[in-house]
């Protein structure tokens, strides 16, 4: 079914997918027209796949549960914020916080994200095919962040048990974020995540992996230069 | 919150649409700021002449016109809502004098060999409609639409700020050492109109382009120099020119065709300008100077 911004209210689109009952039977969707407009698709619980052919405006698949959303296009700030479960995929660039406090499903970003993506992250899985901004993963509490070019200033600041890999160059780390060893573990997620993204000309063992060192999980008066 | 526009033509394409696009774009800000609104277009030049945009406040045009031409020769002067535009060839040391000695009743908003600029409180709709925006033609412009935080809902206190010839600057953000930076710029001869953070900004950036630095040097030594959160467009005669600060909490987006860059704080403002979909859309980085035609 094609849901046309020019011609149907944002809040009539909006308002149609959030109440789609189980035995709905038309479960495609695809918007048009966005020209940029904010909160599209925010709050999809059940199962459906929906597509946005344009660029679209603030905390677009927000909270999303259950549904797969794909955007021909670029997102604004804020793409699948807190987003349960499903998936989003932005085939364009992400603008900041994107992922911001997502607790599951997964994010695929096929160009770059800039600052702040997956600041505070919950347990969403995010892949960006593209580079991530400065302060990417943010306080971020799990999850695994997956990202195939660069990272820009305080990667992982602040961080608990998010996991973070990276394949290019890490501008510089954030406070409390180190180097890790990576283990059989983390390739068989690397490769988990690189299958679920499509991505195939990158090798498990070319990314980094960066996680927390733990040493502000409890207030310690020695690392008070540090908060 | 605050919106800001800015669109730049590599191209003469669109030269004539100039003030209609601007028009959309500031239109679409409206929910950024919703109090008040401003612009400058930056139209032809004619040889020998200067541009001055004046704010009449309460002096009705026919009482300026008295006034100022018993004081200029050679005047010629457009009525813009409650602003005119006084073109005259007279220089802007004798101009700028006669303003503040006998016409201190009316405002001097700008002032250079191409720039117009216009800024009132209200709706952006109505602002733009009032100064009759997608009447003009021209190369480039800038715009603001305000929502208010530290100073007060009044003209003087809209956007853009133009401290110098052909110079303003446009302000989503807020400053926290203004205050400080105004005293340094009053020590050195700069003076303001308003108690508004962005002028003291647009202050700064002026005296220091008068020092002999170019403008994308100015920009860069901000960074250091000014504190808080910021995404600024300074126009100029030959273009604009976009910075943000390095946190870059203040959003921006740069649309890049073969005939012209726009930028704006949300996408939505640029939807509606012609090949947009297929334009190189991208995401400014922070502490990066970004500028065209300077």
């Amino acid at each position: 079914m094609e849901l046309d911004l020019k011609k149907i209210e944002l809040r009539e689109i909006n308002s149609k997918l959030q109440n789609l009952d189980k035995s709905h039977t038309e479960k495609n969707f695809t918007i048009t027209n966005p020209k940029g407009c904010h909160a599209l698709c925010v709050g999809l619980i059940q199962k459906m796949d929906v597509i946005i052919n344009g660029h679209v405006g603030y905390y677009c698949a927000g909270m999303n549960q259950n549904a797969n959303i794909i955007i021909n296009g670029n997102v604004s700030t804020g793409v699948a914020e807190n987003m349960m479960s499903g998936t989003v995929h932005v085939k364009g660039n992400a603008s900041q916080s994107a992922g911001a406090t997502a607790h599951g499903g997964l994010l695929i970003i096929d160009g770059n994200a800039s600052s702040r993506c997956g600041i505070s992250m919950k347990g969403v899985d995010i892949v960006v095919k593209g580079s991530v901004g400065h302060m990417s993963a943010f306080m971020a509490q799990s999850g695994t962040l997956l990202v195939c070019g660069d990272a820009g200033d305080a990667l992982g600041d602040s961080l608990y048990e998010t996991e973070i890999f990276v394949k290019g160059k890490v501008k510089s780390l954030g406070v409390d974020c180190i180097e890790k060893k990576i283990k059989p573990k983390h390739i068989k997620k690397i490769i988990e995540l690189l299958k679920k993204s499509k991505i195939k000309n990158i090798k498990p063992e070319q990314f980094k992996r960066y996680g927390s060192a733990r040493k502000l999980y409890n207030f310690n008066i020695d690392n008070v230069s540090e908060y | 919150m605050c919106g800001i526009v800015g669109l730049y033509l590599k191209t003469k394409k669109y030269e004539k649409s100039l003030g209609a696009f601007l028009s959309e774009m500031l239109d679409s800000m409206e929910n950024r700021g919703p109090d008040s609104a401003g612009f400058a277009i930056y139209t032809k030049e004619v040889k020998n002449n200067y541009k001055y945009s004046i704010c009449l406040n309460k002096l009705n045009e026919n009482e300026f016109k008295k006034k100022i031409n018993k004081l200029l020769k050679k005047t010629k002067i457009k009525k813009f809502s409650d602003h005119v535009v006084l073109e005259t060839a007279d220089k802007p040391n004798k101009v700028l004098d006669i303003l503040k000695v006998n016409l201190s009743e009316v405002s001097l908003v700008g002032y250079g060999k191409s720039i117009n600029i216009f800024k009132q409180t209200g709706n952006p709709k109505d602002i733009v409609k009032n100064f009759n925006l997608s009447s003009f033609s021209g190369s480039h412009g800038i715009g603001h639409t305000r929502m208010a935080t530290e100073s007060a809902i009044t003209t003087e206190g809209s956007h853009p700020y133009s401290t110098a010839e052909d110079e303003c600057l446009v302000h989503n953000g807020s400053l926290s050492n203004h205050n400080n930076i105004r005293r340094t710029l009053i020590k050195k001869g700069e003076s303001f109109s308003s108690e508004n953070d962005t002028e003291v900004a647009a202050g700064y950036i002026s005296n220091q382009i008068s020092e002999g630095k170019d403008l994308e040097t100015t920009l860069k030594e901000s960074l250091k120099n000014l504190d808080g959160f910021y995404t600024f467009i300074a126009g100029t005669k030959k273009g604009f020119a976009l910075l943000r600060d390095e946190i870059a909490c203040k959003p921006a987006v740069i649309a890049e065709t073969d005939d012209y860059v726009a930028i704006a704080s949300e996408f939505q403002a640029m939807a509606h300008l012609p090949g947009v979909d297929d334009a190189n859309i991208f995401e400014p980085e922070p502490g990066i100077v970004y500028s065209w035609g300077n």
